[in-house]
C-alpha cells in the first residue's frame, strides 16, 4: 500500500487499471464517466500504453475483443446507454471466453434517461444486457478506495475465468472525491494465454494455430459449449462471493440488503436507528454476480428478523434476486427511487419503521 | 514428375463448404498465396466476418478470430493496436462492410488502423439466402427486392473503392475482380501488395474483389462469371485508386 491520495472516483478507476499492468484503454465519451478517458489520454502515453477513442461503443466493444483476444489486459469505462451498445460484444467475448474488464458508470434510464447517478442497471449486468447464456462476474463498489481494489482484482478474475468482469459503480462513485491508497501494483502476466490467445504462433513459438470464436453450429457441441460456460459461472458462485455485513451481530428486526453509494446512506440510517434504540441489520452485496444467496437467507432468517428490504436506487430489480434466494421464508420490501435524487438517511429510517 | 500445382500452407486441407462454382475459395486462395509468398502465416491473424465465409478459420492455417457481423474492422484495430508486430487481416461481404459494418470500416480507414481489409463484393447477401445488399445493382432481382433493385427506394449501389479512396490516410485502395484468369492475376498482385504495405507500417490497405455467388443470383457459375463481366465491372471499375507513391507523387 501507498499513501493515501485525494482522487476524484474516475481518475481512480483509470489509475487503478494501469497499476493492475491494463496498458490498453479503448472508450467512447459519455457523461458521467468521461474523466476515465481524459485521464487515460495523458497517463497511457506515460506508461507506453494503448489510448484509443473509438467512433461508437459498439466498436470499441469489438476494440475490446479484438484486443483481448490477441492476449492483451485491456478495459474500458462507458455509461448505461453506451453499455447497452457494448452488450452484442460483451456476449461474444463471453462466447469465446476471453477476459477483459468493462466499468459501467451507471446513468438513469431507460433510454437517454439523465446523467445522475442510478442503479438501473442492476438487470443488465447480472442477467446479461446481450444475447444468450452467459454472465458477467459483477462487482459494485460503495467507495474510490474499494472501485479501485475491484478494478485490480478484475484483471485476474477475468483471466481466471476467461470470461468480462463488470465494475458497476454509479455516477456518485465516478464522480466523487475521496481519498485512495492503492494496493501494491499487480505484477502478474495473463496466464495460459499461450493455449488460446492469437498471439501469433511465431511469438508464442508454437506450430499449432489459435482460434478465438464463439460459433458452434453442431447442437452438441454447442450444448457442451455451454455447459462449459455454465461450470465456470457455477465456479464463480462457489468461490467469489463476496458480500459485507454491518450491525448483524445483534438482534435486529430488519435486515437490509443495499449496494453501492445506496448502501451507504443505508448504513447511516442503521447508525441514527441504533441511537433511537432500533436494531437494523444490512448485507451489502460485493459482488452482485454471483449474488450472495447463502449470507442473506443466513442473515434474514435470524430469529429476531421480521423481514427484508432491498432498497436501491433503480424500481426494484435486486429484490428479485433476494427474493429468489429467501424463497419466502421472510417477507421481502423493497424502496427505491431513480432520476438521481438518492434517498436520504431519514427517508430510509422511515422506510424502515413502516416495516417494523 | 515435378509438382506444377500446390496447395499454400496458409490453406488447410479442409473440404471447402462455399457452393460450387462460388469465387470465395479463389480469393481464400490468393490471400494464403500471399500469406505465404510473404513468409508472413506464423504472424498473422486473420478475422473472419459474418457471412459465407464466417467458416474462413477452417481453411486458413493462421491465426484466427471471428467477429460479430460487421464489426471485424474494430476487431482489428484492437489486435493491431496491442499487437503492431502482428499482420492482420479482414475478410468481409458486402452485407458485413458496406451495410451494417459501414461505421467500422470508414472509421478504422480513416484513423488508418494498419491492417488489410479484403472485401468481398458479390452484390447480394449469400449466408441468409439472397437478400439485397448495399452493392445489389440496379433492377437486380434478390429475395428482398423481388421485382429488381428500385433505386428510387433504396439508392444506387455503394462503391466502396471510390468512398474509401476520398479519405486522405489510407495507403492503399484497390479493386479488383477474380472472374476470368486475367482479372485474377491482377487480383492477386493487389493482394500481396496490400499485405507488403502493411509489413512496411503503412497505414490501411484495402482490396475490393468482385465475385459471384451463383447460388444466390439463380445462374451456372459460368452465366455468373459472364453476369459479373457484363454487369458488375461497368459499375464497378477495376485498378488502383489510391497508392502511396501516387500519394508521394502528389505531394512532391
Ligand atoms: C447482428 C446480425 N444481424 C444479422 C445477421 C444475419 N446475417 C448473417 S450473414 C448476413 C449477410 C451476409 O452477407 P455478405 O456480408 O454480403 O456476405 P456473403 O454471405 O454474401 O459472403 C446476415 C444479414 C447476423 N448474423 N448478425
Ligand atoms: S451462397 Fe453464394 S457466396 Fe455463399 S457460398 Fe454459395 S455461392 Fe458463394
Amino acid at each position: 500500500m501507498g499513501k493515501k491520495i485525494l482522487m476524484k472516483g474516475n481518475e481512480a478507476i483509470g489509475e487503478a487499471a494501469i497499476r493492475a499492468g491494463c496498458l490498453n484503454y479503448f472508450a467512447y465519451p459519455i457523461t458521467p464517466q468521461s474523466e476515465v478517458a481524459e485521464y487515460l489520454v495523458k497517463r497511457m502515453p506515460e506508461v507506453g500504453g494503448v489510448f484509443v477513442q473509438g467512433e461508437s461503443e459498439v466498436a470499441v466493444g469489438y476494440m475490446i475483443f479484438g484486443a483481448s483476444g490477441a492476449g492483451a489486459r485491456v478495459f474500458t469505462t462507458s455509461s448505461s446507454p453506451g453499455v447497452s451498445l457494448m452488450s452484442e460484444a460483451i456476449s461474444y467475448i463471453a462466447g469465446a471466453q476471453c477476459p477483459a474488464v468493462f466499468v459501467n458508470i451507471i446513468r438513469g434510464g431507460p433510454g437517454l434517461g439523465g446523467i445522475l447517478p442510478s442503479q438501473g442497471d442492476y438487470f443488465q449486468a447480472t442477467k446479461g444486457g446481450g444475447h444468450g447464456d452467459y454472465h458477467m462476474l459483477v462487482m459494485a463498489p460503495a467507495s474510490v478506495q474499494e472501485a479501485v481494489e475491484m478494478v485490480m482484482l478484475a484483471f485476474p478474475l477475468a483471466e481466471k475465468y476467461r470470461n468480462p468482469v463488470m465494475i458497476l459503480g454509479d455516477g456518485l462513485i465516478g464522480q466523487m472525491m475521496e481519498p485512495v491508497e492503492f494496493p501494491d501494483d499487480l505484477r502478474t502476466e495473463p496466464t495460459n494465454k499461450d493455449s488460446w490467445a492469437t498471439s501469433g504462433m511465431k511469438s508464442r513459438g508454437s506450430t499449432e494455430r489459435n482460434l478465438v470464436k464463439s460459433l458452434y453450429l453442431d447442437p452438441t457441441q454447442l450444448n457442451d459449449h455451454n455447459l462449459n460456460l455454465k461450470a465456470k459461472y457455477d465456479q464463480m458462485k462457489a468461490e467469489e462471493v463476496r458480500y459485507e455485513p454491518y450491525n448483524t451481530d445483534g438482534d435486529y428486526k430488519i435486515l437490509i440488503v443495499s449496494f453501492g453509494t445506496m448502501s451507504r446512506v443505508c448504513r447511516t440510517a442503521i447508525d441514527f436507528l441504533k441511537e433511537e434504540g432500533i436494531e437494523v441489520g444490512m448485507i451489502r452485496p460485493q459482488t452482485v454476480f454471483p449474488f450472495p444467496d447463502a449470507p442473506i437467507r443466513d442473515a434474514a432468517v435470524k430469529e429476531s428478523c421480521k423481514a427484508v428490504i432491498s432498497i436501491e436506487m433503480n424500481m426494484g430489480q435486486m429484490v428479485e434476486d433476494v427474493e429468489r434466494c429467501l424463497k419466502g421464508q421472510r417477507p421481502v420490501h423493497w424502496y427505491g427511487k431513480c432520476g438521481g435524487d438518492v434517498p436520504t438517511p431519514e427517508e430510509i429510517m422511515e422506510v424502515i419503521k413502516e416495516r417494523l | 514428375m515435378a509438382k506444377t500445382f500446390k496447395k499454400p500452407e496458409a490453406l488447410s486441407d479442409a473440404h471447402t463448404h462455399y457452393c460450387p462454382g462460388c469465387t470465395h475459395g479463389v480469393i481464400h486462395r490468393l490471400v494464403a498465396e500471399a500469406i505465404d509468398e510473404l513468409g508472413l502465416r506464423d504472424m498473422t491473424v486473420g478475422i473472419a466476418p459474418v457471412g459465407c465465409a464466417v467458416l474462413a478459420y477452417n481453411y486458413f492455417t493462421c491465426d484466427f478470430q471471428e467477429a460479430a457481423h460487421g464489426r471485424a474492422p474494430a476487431m482489428a484495430t484492437g489486435i493491431k493496436r496491442v499487437r503492431p508486430d502482428l499482420i492482420v487481416f479482414t475478410y468481409q461481404g458486402d452485407g458485413d462492410l458496406a451495410s451494417i459494418g459501414m461505421g467500422e470500416i470508414i472509421h478504422a480507414a480513416n484513423r488508418g488502423e494498419k491492417f488489410t481489409a479484403i472485401f468481398v463484393n458479390n452484390a447480394v447477401y449469400g449466408m441468409t439466402g439472397g437478400q439485397m445488399a448495399p452493392t445489389t445493382m440496379p433492377g437486380q432481382r434478390t429475395t428482398t427486392s423481388p421485382a429488381g433493385r428500385d433505386i428510387l427506394d433504396t439508392g444506387m449501389p455503394i462503391r466502396m473503392a471510390e468512398l474509401l479512396s476520398t479519405l486522405k490516410t489510407p495507403s492503399y485502395i484497390a479493386r479488383q475482380a477474380v472472374l476470368r484468369p486475367k482479372y485474377i492475376t491482377k487480383a492477386k498482385k493487389a493482394i500481396k501488395k496490400a499485405f507488403q504495405y502493411q509489413m512496411e507500417n503503412r497505414c490501411f490497405t484495402f482490396v475490393e474483389v468482385v465475385s459471384t455467388c451463383p447460388t444466390n443470383w439463380g445462374m451456372s457459375p459460368l452465366e455468373s462469371l459472364e453476369w459479373a463481366e457484363k454487369t458488375l465491372l461497368p459499375y464497378y471499375p477495376l485498378g488502383e485508386f489510391k497508392t502511396p507513391e501516387q500519394e508521394e507523387q502528389d505531394a512532391a
